[in-house]
């Protein structure tokens, strides 16, 4: 009986999404030629697609209702396995060691271009560790993040084409740009609720493209910066080989440092503020914590890092132009720290490397790439708003309680 | 003084396609507090519908005037079944999360229905014919208002007098207006939120519909991109208005086709989505909550 209705459920939404995808899936026309391409066979697959999809899809929000009701059931919050394991030392340090001589050696045994994937990767953790800052521990969304990216790179570019500086002097001061731009934006902008300041964000990051594509005398416009150096060792000359190992090496002890700092920020006084801020703005106030130097403070940290990786970005690419930093480049490390888990390290570099490195070594699918990042936000959303690996939260428990020794 | 009428029937023009757009926005937003960014998208589809709808019974060699009647009905449809849809997969099952995983969810649904058209048809701008008829009285002003901005003006007053006779006289409008009040107690006196909410969806669809189609006839090329920047200058109007207030939204979009045009028309043409976003920006900081809006003090 329940198995038919579920059955009839999924085939009248099958229906449905046949009826829905019709016309932009089904009718193609050709108005030069006159000719009208009907490709049915693509109604069938949404049907069949969209029938076992709802069927899942069920079967997926009735688990995680009883996941969240047991939850609710037992009082002391339940680790899953893989919190478990990642929280579990005799774990975690062997694997520790395995990840950094895996990453010492990796240049010397693979090709220059899994290196030059793998820094773009490692770009990606820092601007996915900077923008976790923002959003995953203070609950800033900020879709503009990319801006700040951009100042770092064009300061590096900039600062090269007119006084001839080099990357070691741009690093710092591609960051402090940032991090200035950072406060010079969210002074005004911070005051605003979460989702106007999302808009507002996305709006800074599109002023700060469209004026580099319009400003020619300054940024060079739409044809960009080229020839921009790779950073230098004491003077010493590098082929181009050796200085891609060396900013594939600059890139592992930067995000060495990042881990190191977002690690002990996230326990800190600030940390904490940031995290109080993010459940519950007016309770966080109430306990006296200043709402606009602690959102402030992790937007300008944020910007920093983006900066930062712009600058390398910069140095790495050799070529900068204002198509790099669209919205949508906003978006995608949104996504990594979305689908990787905001607030949790681990997951932020995971959901770089999955983001980053699967499309460049899954290109049959590179057109469906959007796509799928796209439904996997959704599902994301609906199914496991933490992420793939969620962030554990510091938790204290009161043990000698009489009444639950009594009940027990 | 010519080029000046130019200017503000061209901000005029602008203003109503915004308004079309950001009535949608307002509607969704008084009622759920989500900013729907998959709203352009919308007005998107509802405009490749209907070129498609209107290509193939050209081909067929219908009159005109029943392929607009018959290609505007199809977008209203089709548009407001992926409105529908939109909301039932992607923000029913969110509703009590955290302020933030809807608004990433209808991220991800904008970024989705993009690539969908864009994978399912082409990504080339496709050439939208325009198929209102001249009209014969406006003949003397030729050169000054064409018959497509009179359209636009007319249906953009109508569809704004329609829905707020909706809102205010009938009973599915009161749902409406309790619903967006307090959802609880709405449920409490028997209001069927689930269904006032896809409602709400359906209608902010249907005029998005609209004005994809009446857009496209009036810039007379569409791809798969347009909704975005369409949508965020919709939401900076429904902004700028007061987002939740109808009027407000009519108003903001028309102060802000007017500032565009007068800024592109007099200053410079090259930071016309700098303005947008500058005002936007602006507004949000000094008048947060609009030109028609209350201010909105926060629930504990």
């Amino acid at each position: 009986m329940n198995t038919i209705k579920e059955l009839k459920k999924s085939f009248l939404i099958a229906l449905w999404f046949m009826f829905l995808t019709f016309p932009i899936m089904v009718i193609k026309v050709n108005t030069v030629e006159q000719t009208i391409d009907w490709r049915w066979n693509r109604l069938a697959m949404v049907g069949i697609f969209s029938f076992f999809a709802s069927w899942i899809w069920r079967y997926l929000l009735q688990r995680k209702e009883m996941g969240q009701k047991r939850a609710e059931e037992s009082e002391t919050p339940t680790l899953t396995f893989q919190q478990r394991v990642l929280q579990n030392p005799k774990f975690t340090r062997p694997a520790l060691v395995v990840i950094c001589i895996f990453a010492a050696i990796f240049p010397f045994y693979f090709s220059m271009y899994q290196v030059n994937i793998m820094t773009t990767a490692l770009i990606y953790v820092i601007l996915g560790l900077g923008l976790n800052i923002v959003v995953g521990l203070a609950g800033l969304l900020d879709l503009g993040y990319v801006a700040f990216y951009a100042v770092g790179a064009y300061s590096y570019a900039l600062l090269n084409v007119h006084f001839g500086m080099g990357f070691w002097a741009c690093l710092p001061i591609g960051a402090g740009l940032a991090m200035l731009f950072g406060i010079v934006l969210g002074f005004p902008v911070l005051r605003l609720r979460g989702d106007y300041l999302a808009i507002v964000t996305l709006g800074f990051g599109e002023i700060i493209r469209l004026i580099l594509e319009n400003w020619n005398e300054f940024s060079f416009g739409p044809s960009g910066i080229a020839n921009i150096p790779r950073p230098g060792f004491f003077g010493i000359k590098m082929s181009i080989h050796q200085s891609l190992i060396y900013i594939y090496f600059i890139m592992v002890a930067m995000v060495i440092f990042t881990i190191f700092v977002v690690r002990r920020l996230q326990d800190s006084r600030i940390g904490r503020a940031w995290i109080a801020l993010r459940e519950d703005e007016v309770a966080c106030q109430a306990t006296g914590i200043d709402k606009t130097k602690t959102k402030l403070s992790a937007f300008a940290l944020g910007a920093t890092w983006a900066g930062m990786g712009g600058v390398v970005f910069a140095a790495k690419t050799t070529f900068i132009n204002p198509a790099s930093f669209t919205i949508w480049e906003s978006i995608m490390i949104l996504c990594i720290v979305v689908l990787g888990g905001m607030g949790s390290i681990v997951g932020v570099i995971f959901g770089a490397g999955i983001l980053i490195l699967l499309p460049e070594y899954l290109r049959a699918f590179s057109e469906y790439r959007m796509l799928m990042f796209a439904a996997a936000l959704v599902l994301m959303m609906v199914f496991r708003p933490h992420g793939i690996i969620s962030a554990v939260r510091r938790t204290y428990q009161f043990e000698g309680s009489p009444e639950k020794k009594a009940s027990s | 003084m010519d080029y000046f009428l130019e200017l503000f029937l061209g901000g005029l023009t602008r203003g109503s396609i915004y308004a079309l757009i950001a009535l949608g926005y307002t509607m969704v937003y008084g009622i759920i507090e989500l900013i729907n960014f998959a709203h352009g998208e919308i007005y998107m589809i509802g405009a490749f519908t209907a070129l498609i709808v209107i290509s193939v019974l050209t081909m067929l060699g219908w009159n005109q005037l029943a392929i607009l009647a018959i290609a505007t009905l199809a977008a209203i449809v089709w548009s407001s079944a992926y409105g529908f849809t939109a909301e039932k997969v992607a923000y029913k099952p969110l509703r009590g999360a955290p302020r933030l995983s809807p608004l990433i969810s209808a991220i991800g649904v904008s970024l989705f229905l993009q690539n969908y058209v864009l994978l399912a048809q082409t990504s080339d701008f496709l050439p939208f014919p325009n198929l209102i008829p001249d009209f014969k009285f406006l003949e003397p002003y030729e050169g000054i208002v064409r018959s497509t901005e009179i359209v636009i003006y007319v249906v953009t007053a109508a569809v704004l007098v329609i829905l707020t006779v909706l809102i205010k006289f009938t009973k599915l409008g009161k749902a409406m207006r309790a619903t967006a009040q307090d959802r609880d107690m709405a449920m409490l006196v028997g209001v069927n939120v689930d269904r006032v909410i896809s409602f709400t969806f359906i209608v902010g669809s249907a005029t998005a519909a609209l004005g994809g189609v009446l857009i496209a006839s009036h810039i007379g090329q569409i791809n798969f991109y347009i909704g975005f920047i369409a949508g965020i200058k919709a939401f900076v109007a429904a902004v700028l208005g007061g987002i939740g207030s109808m009027p407000g939204a009519v108003l903001g979009s028309l102060v802000l086709g007017w500032t565009e045009s007068f800024f592109t028309g007099y200053i410079s043409s090259d930071y016309e989505d700098v303005f947008a976003f500058l005002f936007l920006v602006l507004i949000l900081i000094f008048r947060p909550s609009g030109i028609l809006g209350r201010a909105n003090t926060d629930k504990v």
